[in-house]
C-alpha cells in the first residue's frame, strides 16, 4: 500500500469513527487515536523528511490535509455531541415551576391623596398653571379678612375655625394664598394652591383636617365662559373624555358671580344603573357636585391694589375643591377617616 | 327651608311638576336638598264617607262600630275609638292599601273581635294638626265617595331648600315665590302685605323705649283688644304642619304664619301681663341673669340686647321670649312686636347664651327693616279675621324704614366682559325687574334700583351681573380656555419632593398621611420637647397640639397595621411640623403688624419593622429591620437625590442609646437616623423598629439638581482592596476619611465592604477604586498612593494592614 492510500485509508477510518462518536469523552479518545502525539498520521507528517524529494510535496500535503480534515470534523461533532449533552444534563435539571417566586422587596404605593393631588397639579401644570403652596397656620387677615369675611362672619366662630391666637387660625382654606400670592406677584397670575386645611368637624364625610386644592387666575379680560371651559377641561383629565359640567349659580365671599360646579355622573346612565336603580353616586340627578368656584370678587384686588391689581381692569376666577372628594368620587373609599389610618390594606390599592 | 307648594301657589304657579321646579331653582342659585311629600301616599285609599250608623263595641266602652258610606252602595264597617264620632257625620276615612305619613300600611284588622276596615281620620293621622282628641268633621256639603286629597291637603309636594346666607329674603313664602317667578317666568301675585287695615300714631297705654338703636333699627308693635285663644283653622294648621311647624295656638300660630310667608319673625306678648305696659330694648349688664323660656338661667354681658318691662327682662331680644308675658288660654289683650336687629350682633348673642331659634337665624342674616311693617299689617289682618280681635288705633314705630334705596349703574359692556357672551339689554332690564329691582334704560347700560329686601346682598355691579347671569341661564355660557402665555412648571423643590417620594415607593415604603394635631402626651413618650403650637379651641384633648415630629403619626400608623396583624410594615410620610417659634420667612407688610405665625417645616420621616422581604421556600427567614436597614433606604433616597451626606454618633432620647444617628448634610444637622428605643416602640405596642426623619428643606437645598457628565467610561478603573485591624472604638467613617485624605486625586471611590470584630479590635475591609480620566491606570502608578494609605492609616488611626 502506498503511503498515499495509507494516509487516505487513515482518513476514511478516522472520519467514520469521529462521525459515530456518542460521547464528548469518545470523540476525545478518537482524536487521540488519529490526531494524538503517537498517532500514524501525525508520524507521517513528522516522517515527511525522511521520504525521497519527489515524495515529500504529495505525501506531506495528503497527510496535512486528512489531518486538517480530521480535526475539523472533532471540532464540529464535538460540537453537535456537547449540544446534545447539555440538553440531556438540562432535561434533568427540573423544577417544580409551580412555586412561588424569590420575593424582592415589593414597591410600595403613594397614598391615594399624593397620588390624586399630583394627577390634579398635572392637569393644571398643562393649562399652564404654576403651583404654590403656602402656612396652614396663618393670620385670619390672609383666611378671612382679605377674603371678603367681614369680622362676623360666621365661618369665623370659634365652632367653624380653630385658633391658635386671637388673629392667627389654622386655615380653614388654601384660598390664603390667593391673596399671598398677589401680594407677591402682579398680573397676569396663574396658579393652583395644593394644601392641607382644617376645620373642627369629625364625622364621616367632615374630618378636622383635609386637602384642597385652590385654583387662581387673574388677567385682563376672563371671563366666565373660561372658567367653564378650564373646570371642563379639570373634569375630563380626571373623570375621562366623555365627561360633561355644568355650573350652578351659588354664594361664596370672596366670588362674585359664585357657582357650584356639577360633572356628569360617571357611573351611571341619567341616573339610573344597569340594572334599573338609582345611582347611588348622583342619587339619580346624572350629575355630581365637585368644586366651588366664581370670578374673583372685585373687592379683593383692593387688598392688593400695591401689587398692580385694579378691578376695572383685572378680571379673573378661582375655585376651590377637596382631594378627598375627587379621590372619593373616583375611587369609592366609602368614609374620610379611612384616609388617614394608612392601613396597608387600603394604601395597597392606590397609588 | 320647607317650601309647601300648595301655599306657594297662592302667589305663584308654575306649572311645573316639583320635580321640575326643583331642578330649575337648581340652576338659577336655590339649592334643593330634597323634594318629598308630606303626609300620606296611596291616595286612592284615602276617601270622604259619611256615617250611616254608630253602635257601641260590644266588648270595650270607648270603641264604637260604625257602617260608613262612600256612596254607589259602597259601605264598609269601621272601628272608631274617638268620642265625637256620630251617625249623620260627613268624615274622611282610610281604607285598607292606604299609607300612612309614617309608612305603615292600613289593613283590615279585628278589634276586640270586632271587624275592622278602615280608620276614621282625626287630623294628626294625616299630618295636617296635632289634635286626636277627636275626629274631623267634614262639611256635609262633600259627596261621599269624594277623594280625601281633593278637599284637604294630607299629601302635598314639599321642596327642602338650602338658602345660601346672602339671601335671607328667600327665606319666605312670598320671597321664594318671587324667586320662582323670576326663574320660570310665572306671574306673581301682589305681595300679602299690601293691604294693611292698621293706622299709623302712638297707641294709647303702651310705650316702647329704645335705648341702643345701633342694635335695633326697628321696633314695631299694635295693640289687639279682645282677643279669643282657642285652635287655628284647619287651613293654617295644614299650612304649618307642612311647614315643619307645630300648631300651638291661634295667635302663636298667626306669628308663625306670618314668619313663614313674609319672613319677619314677630313676638306676641299678653298685654296685660307687661308690667307697667312698657318695653324697654336695652343692652344687658355685665354678667346680668336670666331665665329663658327653656327654663335655663344665662349669665348675659352688655352685647346682649335684652327687651324688658317694669320687672325687668322678658326677653333676649330676637332669640327667645319670656315667660312672664306669654300668650295663655285667658290671653285677651295681645301686643304684636314686629322689630329688626342687628344680624352680627344677634350672631353673637346667639352664639354666647348658645340658643338658637327659627327667629334668630332669620335675623342673624341681616332682614331688611320694611319686612317688619310686612309683617304687622299680615298679622293684623289675620288677628281680626281668626282671634276675633278689634285693633286698637295706631302703630308704634321706632326707627322706621331702612336708609333710601341705592341705585347702581349697570354696563351693559361689563356684562358681557366678565361673562363672555351677550345678554341683550332688554333681557338683561326684564330679569331685573321680575326680581323687584326697578330698572331704567341708562343708553350703554342700565340704572338699577335695589329693593330693601335685597339692600345687603346687592350693592355693585357685579352683584346685578352676578342676577342676570343666573337668571339668564348659566347654560348658555360659551365654554373657551383662557389665551394666556403663561407657562406652568413645578418648581425645583416639588420635583424633588416627587422624586423624594418616588424613591421610598420604589424602595417598599408606602406613604401614610398622619394627623397634623395629636395629644401632648405623645411628646412626654417620644421624650421630645420642642416648643409646640396649642390650637386655642381643640376638638379634644388628644388633638390639642400640632406636632413637631412625624414619629407620633407614623409610630400610630405602623402599630394600626401591626395590630392588624400585618408584622412586615414600611410607611413613610412627607408632612408638616410645626415649632412654636418666629420662621424665618420674609414677613408680610401684614405679618410684621400681627402675632408672629409659627415655624413650618415640611418632614421627611419613615419606619420600618418586621421582615425586610416577604418569606419564601427559598429564605423562610429573611432579614428584618434594624438601623442598617434603615440606613440603606436612606441611602436609596439620598442617591435618588443626589445629596451628599454622611452621619455621627446621636443621642436622641427616643433612640437605641447605641443605634442612634445624626444625618449631616452640607454641615447641617438634618435629621436623626436610628432604631427606636424599646421602652419607646413599647408604648405603641411594637417591637423592633427603625427609621428616619429628615428636614426637608435642608436636604433638598444640597441635591444635585443638574449633574453635569464625568468620563467614567473612558478608561478603565483599577480596584484594590486593603483590610486593617484598627482600635475598636474607630468607626468607619473615620477609616474612609483617612484612606480619601491619603489616596490622591486618583482614588474616587473608598466602600467598606468587610467587618469583623475580635477583642479589642476591628477589621475593616476597604475596597479603593483608582481612576484617570485620560488614560488607563496600571498597579505601578498607584502603588505610590497605596502606600500612602497603609501609612496613614497606621499613623493616624493606629491600625495596622491585615496580612
Amino acid at each position: 500500500m502506498s503511503t498515499a492510500d495509507r494516509i487516505a485509508a487513515l482518513r476514511a477510518e478516522g472520519e467514520a469513527a469521529i462521525a459515530a462518536a456518542a460521547a464528548t469523552a469518545e470523540l476525545e479518545e478518537i482524536r487521540v487515536r488519529f490526531l494524538g502525539r503517537k498517532a500514524e498520521l501525525p508520524n507521517l507528517l513528522r516522517d515527511v523528511g525522511k521520504l525521497p524529494p519527489s515524495e515529500r510535496g504529495p505525501v506531506g500535503k495528503g497527510a496535512n490535509q486528512a489531518r486538517q480534515a480530521l480535526q475539523a470534523a472533532v471540532d464540529s461533532r464535538l460540537a453537535e455531541l456537547e449540544a446534545l449533552e447539555l440538553e440531556d444534563k438540562l432535561a434533568a435539571d427540573i423544577v417544580d415551576v409551580t412555586l412561588p417566586g424569590t420575593p424582592v422587596t415589593p414597591a410600595g404605593h403613594l397614598h391615594i391623596l399624593t397620588a390624586t393631588r399630583r394627577e390634579i397639579e398635572d392637569v393644571f401644570v398643562g393649562l399652564g398653571y404654576r403651583v404654590v403652596e403656602g402656612p396652614e397656620i396663618d393670620l385670619a387677615y390672609y383666611n378671612f379678612d382679605a377674603l371678603n369675611h367681614d369680622v362676623h362672619h360666621p365661618a369665623r366662630a370659634e365652632s367653624d375655625t380653630f385658633y391658635v391666637a386671637d388673629d392667627v387660625v389654622l386655615r380653614t382654606q388654601t384660598s390664603p394664598m390667593q391673596v399671598r400670592t398677589m401680594e407677591q406677584q402682579s398680573p397676569p397670575l396663574y396658579i393652583i394652591v395644593p394644601g392641607r386645611v382644617y376645620r373642627p368637624d369629625n364625622d364621616a364625610t367632615h374630618s378636622p383636617q383635609f386637602h384642597q386644592v385652590e385654583g387662581l387666575a387673574v388677567d385682563e379680560d376672563l371671563t366666565l365662559g373660561d372658567l367653564q371651559g378650564t373646570l371642563l377641561a379639570f373634569a375630563q383629565a380626571i373623570f375621562g373624555d366623555d365627561r360633561k359640567v355644568r355650573l350652578r349659580p351659588h354664594f361664596f365671599p370672596f366670588t362674585e358671580p359664585s357657582v357650584e360646579l356639577d360633572v356628569s355622573c360617571f357611573n351611571c346612565k341619567q341616573g339610573f344603573l344597569r340594572d334599573g336603580s338609582r345611582c347611588p353616586l348622583c342619587k339619580g340627578t346624572a350629575w355630581i357636585e365637585i368644586l366651588g368656584a366664581g370670578m374673583v370678587d372685585p373687592n379683593l384686588y383692593g387688598f392688593v391694589a400695591e401689587s398692580g391689581y385694579d378691578p376695572e381692569r383685572h378680571q379673573g376666577f378661582a375655585w376651590g375643591m377637596g382631594i378627598e372628594r375627587i379621590a372619593f368620587l373616583k375611587h369609592g373609599v366609602p368614609d374620610l377617616r379611612m384616609f388617614f389610618e394608612n392601613d396597608l390594606r387600603l394604601l395597597e390599592q392606590f397609588g | 327651608m320647607k317650601l309647601p307648594l300648595f301655599w306657594m301657589t297662592d302667589y305663584v304657579d308654575p306649572h311645573l311638576p316639583p320635580a321640575k321646579l326643583a331642578e330649575r331653582l337648581d340652576l338659577t342659585g336655590t339649592e334643593v336638598d330634597r323634594v318629598f311629600t308630606h303626609g300620606v301616599t296611596a291616595l286612592e285609599h284615602f276617601v270622604v264617607g259619611r256615617v250611616l250608623e254608630r253602635t257601641q263595641h260590644p266588648d270595650a266602652d270607648r270603641l264604637s262600630v260604625c257602617t260608613v258610606a262612600f256612596g254607589d252602595g259602597d259601605t264598609a264597617q269601621i272601628v272608631c275609638g274617638a268620642p265625637n264620632v256620630d251617625a249623620g257625620q260627613t268624615v274622611g276615612v282610610a281604607r285598607p292599601g292606604a299609607v300612612m305619613p309614617d309608612g305603615t300600611k292600613l289593613k283590615r284588622a279585628k278589634l276586640r273581635g270586632v271587624e275592622s276596615q278602615g280608620m276614621i281620620l282625626a287630623e294628626d293621622e294625616v299630618s295636617i294638626g296635632l289634635d286626636h282628641d277627636g275626629i274631623m268633621v267634614l262639611d256635609d256639603a262633600l259627596e261621599p265617595g269624594t277623594p280625601l286629597a281633593d278637599v284637604l291637603p294630607i299629601a302635598t309636594d314639599v321642596l327642602e331648600l338650602a338658602i345660601t346666607s346672602n339671601r335671607p329674603d328667600c327665606l319666605s313664602i312670598y320671597g321664594m315665590a318671587r324667586e320662582i317667578s323670576a326663574a320660570t317666568g310665572a306671574p306673581l301675585a301682589p305681595p300679602p302685605w299690601l293691604e294693611d287695615l292698621g293706622t299709623p300714631g302712638d297707641v294709647a297705654g303702651v310705650r316702647i323705649e329704645v335705648e341702643a338703636p345701633d342694635l335695633c333699627p326697628r321696633f314695631t308693635a299694635r295693640l289687639f283688644e279682645d282677643v279669643k285663644i282657642g285652635p287655628s283653622p284647619a287651613w293654617l294648621k295644614a299650612r304649618l304642619m307642612a311647614s315643619g311647624q307645630r300648631p300651638i295656638n291661634n295667635v302663636v300660630d298667626i306669628t308663625n304664619y306670618v314668619m313663614l310667608l313674609t319672613g319677619q319673625p314677630l313676638h306676641a306678648f299678653d298685654f296685660d301681663l307687661v308690667a307697667g305696659g312698657r318695653l324697654v330694648v336695652r343692652r344687658a349688664g355685665q354678667d346680668e341673669r336670666m331665665t329663658t323660656l327653656d327654663d335655663v338661667e344665662r349669665t348675659l354681658d352688655p352685647d346682649v340686647l335684652l327687651i324688658c318691662d317694669d320687672d325687668g327682662p322678658t326677653s333676649i331680644a330676637g332669640i327667645m321670649g319670656g315667660q312672664r308675658s306669654e300668650v295663655q288660654p285667658t290671653t285677651t289683650r295681645v301686643l304684636m312686636e314686629a322689630a329688626n336687629w342687628d344680624g352680627p350682633n344677634l350672631q353673637r348673642t346667639s352664639q354666647r347664651v348658645n340658643l338658637r331659634t327659627e327667629a334668630s337665624s332669620r335675623f342673624e342674616k341681616g332682614l331688611a327693616p320694611e319686612l317688619s311693617m310686612w309683617g304687622q299689617a299680615v298679622s293684623t289682618k289675620l288677628m281680626i279675621e281668626l282671634c276675633g280681635a278689634r285693633l286698637v288705633p295706631g302703630t308704634i314705630d321706632v326707627g322706621g324704614e331702612g336708609p333710601p334705596p341705592k341705585t347702581i349703574r349697570l354696563r351693559d359692556e361689563k356684562v358681557t366682559r366678565l361673562l363672555g357672551a351677550e345678554v341683550p339689554l332688554g333681557e338683561q332690564a326684564e330679569l331685573l325687574e321680575r326680581l323687584d329691582f326697578d330698572v331704567v334704560d341708562a343708553g350703554d347700560g342700565l340704572d338699577v334700583t335695589v329693593p330693601a329686601f335685597r339692600r345687603n346682598d346687592v350693592t355693585r355691579e357685579v352683584d346685578l351681573i352676578e342676577e342676570v347671569a343666573r337668571l339668564w341661564g348659566l347654560e348658555k355660557l360659551p365654554t373657551t380656555l383662557p389665551a394666556h402665555g403663561a407657562s406652568g412648571r413645578l418648581t425645583v423643590e416639588q420635583k424633588l419632593r416627587r422624586r423624594a417620594a418616588d424613591a421610598l415607593v420604589g424602595a417598599g415604603f408606602s406613604e401614610a398621611t398622619g394627623w397634623s394635631f395629636q395629644s401632648p402626651e405623645i411628646d412626654r413618650r417620644l421624650r421630645v420637647f420642642e416648643p409646640a403650637v396649642k390650637l386655642r379651641n381643640p376638638l379634644s384633648e388628644d388633638l390639642s397640639v400640632m406636632r413637631t415630629t412625624l414619629l407620633g403619626s407614623l409610630l400610630a400608623s405602623v402599630r394600626h397595621n401591626v395590630a392588624r396583624g400585618m408584622d412586615d410594615v414600611r410607611l413613610f410620610e412627607e408632612g408638616t411640623v410645626y415649632f412654636d417659634r418666629p420662621h424665618s420667612r420674609e414677613p408680610t407688610a401684614v405679618e410684621r403688624r400681627s402675632t408672629p405665625l409659627p415655624d413650618e417645616h415640611m418632614h421627611l420621616g419613615a419606619l420600618l419593622t418586621g421582615r425586610l422581604r416577604p418569606a419564601s421556600w427559598g429564605e423562610p427567614e429573611p432579614p428584618t429591620a434594624d438601623f442598617f436597614a434603615a440606613k440603606g433606604v436612606l441611602t436609596t433616597l439620598l442617591g435618588a437625590l443626589r445629596v451628599p451626606w454622611s452621619v455621627v454618633r446621636g443621642a436622641d432620647a427616643f433612640l437605641h442609646p447605641g443605634r442612634a444617628a445624626r444625618v449631616l448634610i452640607g454641615g447641617q444637622d438634618a435629621g436623626w437616623l436610628g432604631e427606636l428605643h424599646p421602652a419607646v416602640a413599647a408604648e405603641w405596642d411594637l417591637g423592633r423598629v427603625a427609621g428616619f426623619e429628615l428636614d426637608l428643606p435642608t436636604v433638598l437645598a444640597h441635591a444635585v439638581v443638574t449633574p453635569y457628565y464625568e468620563d467614567v467610561l473612558s478608561f478603565p478603573a483599577i480596584r484594590q482592596d486593603l483590610a486593617f485591624w484598627l482600635p475598636a472604638e474607630r468607626t468607619a467613617a473615620e477609616l474612609v476619611d483617612v484612606v480619601r485624605g491619603a489616596g490622591g486625586k486618583l482614588l474616587r471611590d473608598v466602600r467598606v465592604f468587610d467587618v469583623y470584630a475580635r477583642e479589642g479590635q476591628t477589621s475593616l475591609a476597604v475596597r479603593l477604586e483608582f481612576r484617570a480620566g485620560d488614560r488607563t491606570l496600571t498597579d505601578e502608578e498607584i502603588a505610590p498612593q497605596r502606600t500612602k494609605i497603609v501609612e496613614a492609616v497606621t499613623a493616624k488611626l493606629e491600625g495596622a494592614l491585615r496580612g
